[in-house]
């Protein structure tokens, strides 16, 4: 099933960018600070590893995730506390690649990232966008992809629900019955 | 939080005529409708929410990393409280502080009361009875129809006389609707539209639903109605709009309210004079700072003559069950009612309580929350999501439950809030008769369910049911100054410039969603004020 610019729109829609309320803002604050302490990567790069990471946590039916996750990001990646949380957690976990595998996360094959976000915990933690790396690499990193692709029509229509929660696809489809 | 409007002027209004506390939809209400023809103020203890944060915080609802409260900034401090009681209260996920109050997270189901609910002890031989009947209450049920934009279809043989249709036609049955009606044909149960206060049109300036399933907490797109719509209409006529601008005590002599004093935050306080007051603060908050108010003339609080004001805190009990089928039930699409059943509604008796039964179209897991709190993801999580979704059927009821001297709202000396107040402890007790109607819900929701074929994979009895939040009965209405705290129009028996506009005010609660019923004595009760400032 392909993912469009379409999806990544209505995902934008359903969720929003980050500027406004600030999301997590206040715990990001009161976090200990165990992130990146070199200099912030640039917003290509965050792309990039997304993308990367997205391969992994999306399932393979799916198309287009590049150009989805790209622009999805456009509307995500702003000066709001949120959007820096992406950006140091996913520079967290690049460094985190480089250690524990010797390669930076666009260089790791789909299971070797799979195994990354294992060891690192994203898989059992609760998301916290001031936790622990792990909380943070499940909430900026894995939910982060995982709410953009199932808030979207097509993320939607791959589990049998053409308007998912959070996208505002209208009040017909509760009506219909199964085709 | 928004900040935007941090350096407001906060300071009193000179010359109000009318000082309403609390901007949900009944202080909204009579905001509104006195501000054609007199100086209104509205303070409220919680912040003015921008609208474009809408979005964001419908994403909190769908994160795990918050909880319900966090979507509307409630808790901390300011919003600490107690339960004491023998089932603990849930307080901080029942309401929103902030201008709409908890219309901003509410569901939207506005049925009128029957005419039953109005003479408890009489017809039922348990309760209370109001003063009033519905026939009294009747064209404010209209009236607040119209202003809240309801969207709902004649077609409940069980409900009480109407005059006039509703102001939008009713949602269309779900999917789900259609395989529940046909087990409930062949048991002989009655289906019927769910009344919402929510768009099927566009209706005045806000738009029909759009469909992002996520009403309870929040509509991101104003479909939905909640106070907010009668706040700005308010202040377009005039009234001026205080928010974080928490109430500590009224200002009183023997008879009459003289200021509201409220703090701000840059720690300052002032006092809000007026000729009359509106206490709006729902059915905690407004037996609070009564008993706050507490004086010489009033040393058990404020309006407390009686003794009564903070006793009988009624909620809605919740009776559940649901399970799946094997075959596609389409749910999660939206995040509304459409069909339930009022039929055992009036066969309620001393021995069980009126319920109303409802048809769920959000049963079983959404499937954008299953796949950010699960331990999987790629194929491994689809597979899941597609198992997990698709085939679940849910049904729920509300469930009257009885005024009692067990169940009440109190000062919690040992604990205070961010200005040193004691916090409310909500000592709520369920009463048998409510149990006994619960379990009552159930067979017939399970005899549903079984027709339907279902695979029953849960159930909310006596044993873990939970409230509706739906906070009634702590300022009762009654003839009797000593037997009530308000008379017939809401106003207060001690002080004769003091209305109160709440479910507080409820005798007896019904088992129907309490906002439309809110809606109408407000505008009662504003039409009461009205009177007395004109004859003033």
């Amino acid at each position: 099933m392909e993912l469009t610019r379409r999806d990544a729109v209505a995902a934008l829609a359903a969720i929003g960018v980050t500027g406004g309320l600030a999301l997590g803002a206040d715990r990001l604050q009161q976090s200990s600070g165990d992130g990146t302490d070199g200099a912030r990567p640039d917003d290509e790069q965050v792309r990039q590893r997304l993308v990367a990471v997205a391969a992994t946590v999306y399932p393979s039916e799916v198309d287009g995730v590049a150009e989805f996750v790209e622009a999805f990001l456009d509307g995500r990646l702003d000066e709001s506390a949120h959007a820096d949380g992406i950006r140091e957690t996913v520079a967290t976990l690049d460094d985190l690649a480089r250690s524990w595998h010797g390669h930076p996360l666009v260089e790791l094959s789909v299971e070797e990232r799979d195994q990354l976000l294992r060891e690192v915990g994203a898989d059992t933690a609760d998301a916290d966008p001031a936790g622990t790396t792990s909380e943070r690499v499940r909430y900026y990193v894995v939910n982060e992809l995982l709410l953009a692709l199932y808030a979207s029509p097509t993320g939607g229509k791959l589990v049998g629900i053409e308007n998912p929660q959070g996208h505002a696809g209208g009040t017909e489809s509760y009506t219909q019955g199964p085709r | 939080m928004n900040t935007a409007n941090a350096t407001q002027d906060r300071t009193p209004v000179e010359g109000a005529d009318v000082c309403v506390v609390g901007a949900g939809p009944a202080g909204a209400l009579v905001a509104d409708r006195l501000a054609d023809t007199h100086e209104v103020v509205v303070l409220d203890a919680g912040p003015r929410f921008d609208p474009d944060d809408r979005i964001a915080r419908q994403e909190r609802a769908l994160r795990p990393a918050y909880d319900r409260p966090d979507v509307w900034d409630v808790g901390g401090e300011r919003d600490a409280h107690s339960a004491s009681g023998e089932r603990f209260y849930p307080l901080n996920h029942s309401r929103v502080k902030g201008v709409g109050g908890s219309t901003l997270h509410w569901q939207g189901m506005v049925m009128r009361l029957h005419e039953d609910d109005f003479n408890s002890r009489t017809v039922r031989g348990v309760g209370t009875d109001w003063p009033i009947a519905y026939e009294d209450l009747r064209p404010y049920y209209a009236d607040a129809e119209r202003e809240l934009g309801v969207a709902g279809a004649a077609d409940n043989p069980y409900g009480p006389p109407r005059e006039v249709p509703y102001p939008m036609p009713a949602f269309e049955p779900s999917y789900s609707d259609s395989l529940f009606a046909e087990a409930c044909e062949k048991l002989g149960i009655d289906m019927h539209s769910v009344p919402n206060a929510r768009n099927s049109e566009e209706y005045g300036d806000r738009s029909a639903c759009v469909g992002y399933g996520t009403c309870q907490p929040v509509c991101p797109s104003g479909a939905k109605y909640d106070a907010t719509v009668h706040i700005d209409r308010a202040e377009q006529k005039g009234a001026t709009v205080i928010d974080r601008a928490p109430v500590q005590r009224l200002a009183h002599d023997a008879g009459r309210v003289i200021a509201a004093t409220y703090a701000t935050p840059d720690g300052e306080e002032y006092d809000q004079v007026a000729d009359a007051f509106a206490i709006a603060c729902g059915g905690v908050e407004t037996p609070r700072l009564l008993l706050l108010s507490d004086s010489q003339h009033y040393p058990d609080g404020l309006a407390n003559s009686s003794g009564l004001v903070g006793q009988f805190f009624m909620d809605h009990l919740f009776a559940g069950m649901g399970g799946v089928l094997d075959e596609p039930t389409r749910q999660n699409h939206v995040g509304f009612l459409t069909s339930e059943s009022h039929q055992f509604y009036d066969e309620a008796d001393e021995e069980f309580a009126p319920f109303k039964l409802e048809f769920f179209n959000y049963a079983g897991p959404s499937p954008v929350e299953t796949a950010l709190s699960g331990e999987e993801w790629g194929d491994t999580l689809l597979d899941t999501l597609r198992k997990e979704y698709g085939n679940h059927v849910g049904m729920g009821a509300l469930v009257e439950q009885l005024p009692q001297t067990e169940s009440y709202v109190a000062l919690d000396p040992q604990q205070t809030d961010d200005h040193g107040n004691p916090v409310p402890d909500v000592h709520w007790t369920v009463d048998d008769r409510a149990l006994r109607t619960i379990e009552r819900a159930n067979e017939i929701q399970r005899e549903i369910l079984a027709e339907l074929g279902a695979e029953i994979t849960w159930e909310a009895g006596p044993d873990d049911t939970g409230p509706a939040y739906h906070h009634m009965g702590t300022t009762r209405m009654g003839e009797d100054p000593d037997g009530s705290v308000v008379d017939s129009y809401c106003r207060t028996h001690d002080l004769e410039n003091c209305w109160i506009a709440s479910s507080s005010v409820f005798p007896t609660g019904g088992a129907m969603n309490p906002t439309l019923t809110i809606a109408a004595l407000a505008l009662r009760a504003a039409d009461d004020i009205d009177s007395w400032l004109t004859s003033f």
